[in-house]
């Protein structure tokens, strides 16, 4: 018999003792991150659940003070892009995941009111939001802030290259912007879609299939989401791409200057602000049916629509408050231009065609 | 006297043969029948409820065939083209002694945990349109435009999946390999035949069953592919994956999706059908080979080009674009103000510092050391379950009958269901305690080890039915019982295989987003969400610090896979 001892046991054994000591000694030199479970004692608070997209993002000290006044814990559910967010809100309707849902932009409005996920919430503070964003007169859906998808452009390139900006979406037919473009497929991404929609109500449902033939004949590329299209193919950001067009939002020239690595007095990119170049996201929140913590979730929704929150959301989000009145950082002020006519659609007439204009849309592109 | 002990000894033997299968299942199947089958079947009822209110588009199968005939067809060729790398390299790992083998081997199973993201931004790095290769070839012959065009191609795809899947053949075969027993080659050699002969008439009957799970395996993968279809691929390409993953979550049509999802799961069934009936002959028992032994240096010229070839094509092919993400991770990556040549040259730890920042006071901020501390969670005890569970499996499946083999054949089935499908399954599922999606701790691990659970009954099963049954029955009369039988005999013997298997467990875990990304609570987010998290916001600081998260992860991954192979392959 020609069989060693391995003392394979053991061995197995140390390999966990090893691994262990690892997460133990990561786990030892910082400070413990927030408590994972909270247990709920008689006097403890209670668990709001919150369903969001991946996009979600608030400041401690803005969370921690909603928690305090009111004794309670706010628990985050993240679920994907809009899209996902709202199907599983849909799908999960029977037992609801969650208290409210935030995220639901004016692209999928529709499917969430029609699936009636939301119950109204008529909120006082309602008033304080300009009537332009108030697409749901139901108040199922209350809106929290917008932002515009726009062409994004690396400011070098056209610099160096003495070619002018384009400004319309017209222009982006020209010659000398061959191959220049970077898109997103709409049927993956929001703010591909989003762009889908801008040309749509610019030239109509029977026109755009039209411009988007002169797009592709101008070797548009269309690549599947926003990280490939932003680091992999766009000049203007870090991973300096070979397209100096990308789509993308109105405020990613703030996140360039807010996220450089070292302080930059000016931002690489802008956006091209022409008339129906940019289209308007709104996004809303709204109290799922069935909670059980009613009250709980007004005051949320009251909490999202308030100063504090609403001041908060820019340089998380970057995205624009939707309240009267409410305070932009200077960044934003400095660095992203606003459109002064985004393009937009129906939310019902989206929701009616968007899977039939994305499906054009991929066999005049992609074939 | 001796008869009389040799005849209770028999006994035993046969009642230990005899009645362990089902109580072996119990453990693996309520666990995969509560944690799988009844998600899966409860998504694909809400399927089934659905499509009975509306009918499907007219035309849905003309749009879904080309999907399904491309999922076949580019799995079939990443397959072959993953076994014609990863062949030799497990010929190479399990019978050559050479510099830096450690290294290497460590290298090539590290793609496995890379998110696609990240493995997307290396090859940008290298053959992109400004990649290093392009900018070579464009500075050596004086040319204006990339004359590599790879991305968005099917090139691109079937690159990725070699680049992710080698480390399957290397891992699972060169294991098998490793473990032959070099006398029966030295016999064939002995009497005559030829090298080519004896590898023909010996070693590749021998590998067979290895070989088989090893194509199995990477043809699954390669089959419900995402990530590398949409990333690498591009919009042109879609796969089942990718069809189910749109009819769900962007069109609300779940009778698509759960047709789609059927068909998925149909054919994995029926490739694990016929891989166990390729395979079908029950393994031969061998001994094996001690430690080391049939290994060495590289002999003659041919041999030496090979293991130099051989090295040279893995360090390129899966090392490089590692490298290329980790110089990134270190390097000023400013976008471009007008001076780009001066602001690349810079090498800087920034990115890596400004990690333990929480520069803008979010609540889901988390430093590197908590999601590094969350992930090796995870993993450790993915591979916990999906060990205890995987060897009960095995061992069972080592018992004959009819049975045995359909419940084999329903172990294979979680590689073959859309992260999409299961997540939502959970999703719809586990509301309320026990188990609650929303805060039951153990859901990401116990996803993870579903998913691990394949691989580990596909390596340690026929490595347990190597074994000698004389073995086993020496021990028994020598009065072992049959957890000595098992702790003395059989873990010294699988215990290459355990480490591949648990090394298989560790990865899966520490590198799947999918189910992650559904499952894990914000505030506990993994390595692979907390890049991605990095990587969805503009900024020069948010991609350097995303490079230099996925750098950790490597380093992290690297470490423990090199500490494990040494603790257990090296006495």
């Amino acid at each position: 018999m020609n069989i060693r001892r391995l003392h394979f046991g053991q061995s197995w054994s140390s390999i966990l003792q090893i691994c262990l000591v690892i997460s133990l000694a990561t786990a030892g030199c910082t400070p413990a991150a927030p408590a994972a479970t909270v247990a709920p004692t008689l006097a403890g608070p209670v668990t709001l659940n919150v369903m969001t997209h991946d996009s979600f993002a608030a400041s401690q000290e803005v969370i921690a003070k909603f928690e305090s006044q009111n004794n309670v814990k706010l628990n985050f559910i993240k679920s994907g892009d809009v899209g996902a967010l709202v199907n599983k809100a849909v799908l999960s309707e029977n037992a609801p995941l969650a208290d409210v849902l935030y995220g639901v932009d004016n692209t999928f409005l529709s499917r969430a009111l029609d699936e009636g996920i939301f119950s109204p919430y008529h909120s006082m503070l309602l008033a304080t939001i300009p009537e332009q964003f108030r697409l749901d007169p139901s108040d199922q859906a209350l809106p929290v802030d917008y932002g515009d998808v726009c062409i994004n452009y690396d400011k070098g390139y056209f610099t160096s290259k003495g070619l002018a900006v384009p400004g319309t979406l017209e222009d982006l037919l020209k010659p000398e912007y061959k191959g220049l473009l970077v898109v997103e497929n709409p049927a993956i991404s929001s703010p591909g879609l989003a762009f889908l929609m801008a040309t749509i109500a610019h030239f109509g449902t029977d026109g755009y299939l039209n411009y988007w033939k002169g797009l592709r004949d101008n070797d548009v590329l269309a690549v599947n989401d926003w990280e490939t299209a932003y680091y992999t193919n766009f000049s203007g950001s870090s991973g300096k791409g070979a397209q100096p067009l990308v789509v993308s939002y109105a405020t990613s020239p703030v996140a360039e200057v807010v996220y450089a690595k070292d302080p930059i007095q000016d931002s690489p990119t802008a956006s091209i602000v022409g008339p129906d170049t940019c289209f308007r996201q709104v996004e809303f929140v709204g109290i799922l049916k069935g909670t059980q913590q009613r009250a709980l979730a007004e005051k949320f929704v009251d909490f999202m629509l308030g100063t504090t929150f609403q001041e908060d959301m820019p340089l998380q989000m970057f995205v624009y408050p939707v309240t009267s009145g409410t305070k932009i950082p200077d960044s934003f002020v400095k660095y992203a231009q606003v459109p002064v006519k985004p393009a937009q659609l129906a939310p019902l007439d989206i929701d009616r065609n968007r899977d039939t204009w994305i499906q054009a849309w991929k066999d005049v592109v992609l074939k | 006297m001796i008869s009389a002990i040799g005849g209770r000894a028999a006994a035993q033997l046969k009642r230990a043969v005899r009645q362990p299968a089902l109580w072996l299942w119990a453990a693996p199947l309520l666990f995969l029948g509560y944690f799988f089958f009844y998600p899966l079947i409860s998504i694909l009822g809400m399927a089934g409820q659905a499509a009975l209110g509306g009918s499907l588009k007219i035309d849905f199968w003309g749009e879904m065939w080309p999907a399904l005939v491309f999922t076949v067809w580019q799995a079939a060729l990443s397959t072959l083209l993953t076994l014609v790398v990863g062949l030799p390299a497990a010929f190479l790992f399990a019978c050559f002694h050479f510099p830096g083998k450690s290294l290497l081997r460590v290298a090539t199973t590290l793609p496995f945990i890379l998110p696609t993201v990240v493995a997307a931004a290396g090859f940008n790095a290298l053959l992109g349109p400004r990649g290093w290769l392009n900018l070579l070839l464009m500075a050596v012959f004086h040319l204006d435009s990339a004359p590599v065009q790879i991305l968005n191609t099917l090139g691109a795809i079937l690159l990725a999946h070699v680049f992710y899947n080698t480390t399957i053949v290397i891992r699972v075969t060169g294991s098998a390999w490793a473990q032959l027993d070099p006398r029966l080659e030295q016999a064939g050699r002995a009497l005559g035949a030829s090298v080519w002969r004896n590898f023909r008439e010996v070693t590749l009957p021998l590998l067979k069953p290895s070989i088989i799970a090893a194509t199995l395996l990477v043809f699954l993968f390669d089959f419900t592919s995402f990530g590398v279809i949409l990333l690498m691929g591009g919009p042109k390409f879609s796969t089942l994956e990718v069809e189910i993953y749109l009819q769900t979550m962007q069109m609300l049509n779940l009778p698509a999706a759960g047709i789609l999802s059927a068909l998925q799961l149909a054919i994995t069934l029926g490739l694990g059908w016929l891989s166990s009936r390729l395979g079908g002959v029950r393994d031969i028992p061998l001994l094996p080979r001690l430690k080391g032994e049939g290994m060495r240096p590289a002999h003659s010229w041919g041999e030496k080009v090979f293991v130099g070839g051989m090295s040279l094509v893995l360090a390129l092919l899966l090392a490089l674009p590692l490298l290329s993400l980790a110089g990134r991770s270190v390097t000023r990556l400013d976008a471009d103000r007008g001076q780009r040549g001066a602001i690349d040259s810079g090498l800087t730890l920034d990115y890596y510092g400004a990690l333990f920042v929480n520069s803008n006071q979010s609540i889901f901020y988390v430093p590197p050391v908590d999601a590094a501390r969350n992930s090796l969670g995870y993993a450790l005890t993915a591979v916990a379950f999906a060990m205890t569970l995987g060897t009960l499996a095995s061992f069972a499946l080592n018992h004959k009958g009819r049975a045995n083999r359909f419940l084999g054949l329903l172990l294979m089935l979680p590689i073959g269901v859309s992260a999409v499908t299961l997540g939502l399954g959970f999703l719809v599922t586990f509301t309320g305690p026990p188990v609650d999606v929303r805060s039951f701790p153990l859901l990401v691990p116990i996803a993870h080890s579903l998913v691990a659970l394949p691989f580990v009954v596909r390596i340690l099963q026929p490595a347990l039915a190597s074994i000698p049954n004389q073995l086993r029955q020496a021990a028994a009369v020598l009065g072992a019982p049959p957890w000595r039988v098992w702790l003395e005999v059989d873990l010294p013997v699988v215990g290459r295989a355990m480490l591949v298997a648990g090394i298989f467990a560790f990865t899966i875990s520490l590198g799947e987003f999918g189910a992650t990304s559904f499952l894990a609570r914000p505030e506990t987010p993994t390595l692979p969400i907390a890049i991605y998290r990095y990587l969805s916001l503009p900024g020069a600081l948010n991609y350097g610090q995303a490079l230099a998260m996925a750098t950790i992860l490597m380093l992290i991954c690297g470490v423990c896979i090199f500490v494990m192979e040494r603790i257990s392959l090296t006495e």
